[in-house]
């Protein structure tokens, strides 16, 4: 009796610690951001573009790089829920939710998922290359949509996934398509996830840098148009913190102060914005 | 159509050969039947016809097959599942549910269906019953559907307690008035049969009680097949009885027939209480 006493007095000290260090690092990384972003913050941060010597410390703001990564994530976004929705009610509700075929689609989508998004960017460019299409809003919006669409589509899986079986056929009894089932009854009960999904994969394309460096470019302009390059916040970031002038360096922590707002701004709405949809819910 | 004689092929329990010249009650007849579920021989030759206008209750121990029957019966089970396979017909108003070429959604809607734990649509109340008129566009105005609405709650006995939010969502309600909605739902698509699976297993039993009297008072005009693993509620409302044991009808007949003078050996032991 005493030995597993102990051993749940340990296990529940381990757990404490563990959640104790996630919840820690994440008040760290907000106050070191907020310690270093705010003094360098100001209304030209986000009203301006960079003025000529912006990188030497002169005069300007990063609002290239603001309305760059919203237009592209804003973009891709769009462009892979129109890829992805079909997808999940496909697997779904057409296809037996446990069917091969079905779980076949979801290893290659882990697998895509798994791919850094480096390798999308290279691939991009490579295609690029091939059809003769120059760093653009374009090119950018199309590779950030293939990085999050099976990160969307496997979000939304994952809810639409748990709609009762029992529910789908009390649908279907009443003499409802699939079609009907899909759009009146599964979206309608898995719209708190799909949202969710949303304003995940919206967060994710916001943030990287990795697979925009070699198809958005980078401009000291807002785009005027889908041919135009266009900057990103990650990458402001990047290209503020490789100058070795202090000043400069500190305007990367403003802009990162920026970006985490964004991104903290989406978990906070989808918060409100699930919650309104959550009452019809069952089960 | 040609009027057609029904005839049952098992003789345990001769119904009134009947002359049918309406084939639009609600009959639902089962020819040679057989479902696998991969290596699973779940149904095994199934003949029989429903009687209309009558609870017909199918018994019998779990796992026996009772449910897959009735899933077959509005074509839930499907061949098209894969790992199923499928041989024989369900005739629904001479209609084979499982013809390539049947229209599944019009015969589904002649049946209503009650599933072992209610199911409401994840919208309102009032949006759970207009569901299937909508769906099926019979066009209403927004008087008339109000009316309909009205109607078919009243009808399930749901209406005094969920007038005054019908606009609320559904989940909301307890359980066993769930299950009244559920019923109230598949009544507003019109249909001929209702089929329950076990519908008051997830009740409290005066929940139950209301859905067994509902049956009763709806018998006069559809037809109606429950499956159900208590013995006792099948004593209270059925008047025809199917036993089945593993994938087969062993026995089929009037209900006192069943309960009282059960002629096959299974039968009596399950009624007994020896088999379950």
């Amino acid at each position: 009796m005493q030995r597993k006493f102990i051993e749940e007095r340990i296990f529940i000290v381990i757990m404490q610690i563990a959640t104790l260090l996630i919840v820690l690092s994440l008040v760290v990384i907000l106050a070191s951001i907020l310690l270093k972003g705010l003094p360098s913050m100001s209304w030209a941060m986000v009203t301006e573009t960079p003025q000529g010597g912006y990188y030497m410390g002169k005069g300007g703001g990063v609002l290239n790089a603001i309305v760059g990564s919203l237009y592209l994530a804003g973009g891709a976004t769009v462009i892979a829920f129109f890829m992805s929705l079909p997808v999940v009610l496909y697997l779904n509700v057409y296809r037996k939710k446990k069917s091969k075929f079905a779980s076949f689609t979801r290893l290659c989508l882990d697998v895509l998922w798994g791919i850094p998004s480096i390798v999308y960017g290279a691939f991009a460019f490579s295609v690029m290359t091939v059809i003769g299409l120059k760093v653009s809003l374009l090119a950018g919006t199309f590779t950030v949509a293939l990085l999050i669409i099976p990160i969307m589509i496997r979000a939304m899986d994952e809810v639409i996934r748990t709609t009762p079986q029992g529910l789908l056929d009390a649908s279907y009894s009443l003499g409802a398509t699939r079609f009907e089932t899909a759009f009146k009854v599964v979206i309608k009960q898995g719209m708190p996830g799909i949202i969710t999904a949303i304003l995940i994969s919206f967060g994710r394309g916001v943030g990287d840098a990795a697979s925009v460096m070699f198809t958005a470019g980078y401009s000291d302009y807002v785009p005027e148009s889908l041919s135009n390059p266009v900057a990103t916040l990650p990458l402001a970031i990047f290209f503020q913190l490789s100058t070795p002038i202090h000043e400069v360096q500190q305007r990367a922590y403003a802009s990162a102060l920026i970006l985490t707002i964004i991104i903290l701004a989406i978990s906070l709405g989808t918060r409100f914005i699930t919650k309104r949809y959550l009452k019809n819910k069952i089960l | 159509m040609e009027p057609k004689i029904i005839d049952t092929k098992n003789d345990l329990a001769p119904m009134e050969p009947k002359l049918i010249d309406t084939i639009n009650d609600g009959t639902i007849s089962v020819e040679n039947l057989n479902v696998y579920f991969g290596q699973n021989h779940v149904l095994k030759n199934i003949n029989i016809t429903i009687p209309t206008q009558k609870i017909t209750a199918i018994i019998g121990p779990s796992g026996c097959g009772k449910t897959t029957l009735l899933k077959c019966f509005n074509r839930l089970i499907s061949p098209d599942d894969d790992g199923t396979k499928l041989t024989g017909k369900v005739l629904v108003d001479n209609e084979d549910i499982f013809a390539p070429d049947a229209e599944v959604t019009r015969l589904r809607k002649k049946m209503g269906l009650l599933s072992q734990r209610p199911y409401p649509l994840p919208m309102s109340i009032y949006d759970n019953i207009a569901f299937g008129p909508r769906i099926h566009s019979f066009k209403k105005s927004k008087s008339e559907m109000h009316d309909l609405v009205e109607h078919y709650l009243r009808e399930a006995s749901l209406w005094e307690e969920v007038k005054d939010r019908l606009h609320s969502p559904a989940s909301r309600l307890s359980i066993g008035q769930q299950q009244r909605l559920c019923l109230a739902r598949g009544l507003a698509v019109e249909p001929e049969i209702i089929l329950g699976d076990e519908p008051t297993s997830a009740l409290d039993p005066i929940s139950s009680h209301h859905i067994e009297q509902k049956f009763i008072e709806l018998k006069e005009k559809y037809t109606i097949v429950v499956v159900t693993h208590i013995l006792r509620q099948a004593r209270r409302i059925a008047d025809y009885i199917i036993f089945m044991y593993l994938g087969e009808i062993v026995e089929h007949g009037p209900a006192h027939e069943i309960l009282e003078n059960p002629k096959e050996k299974r039968t009596i032991e399950y009624i007994k209480g020896v088999i379950s």
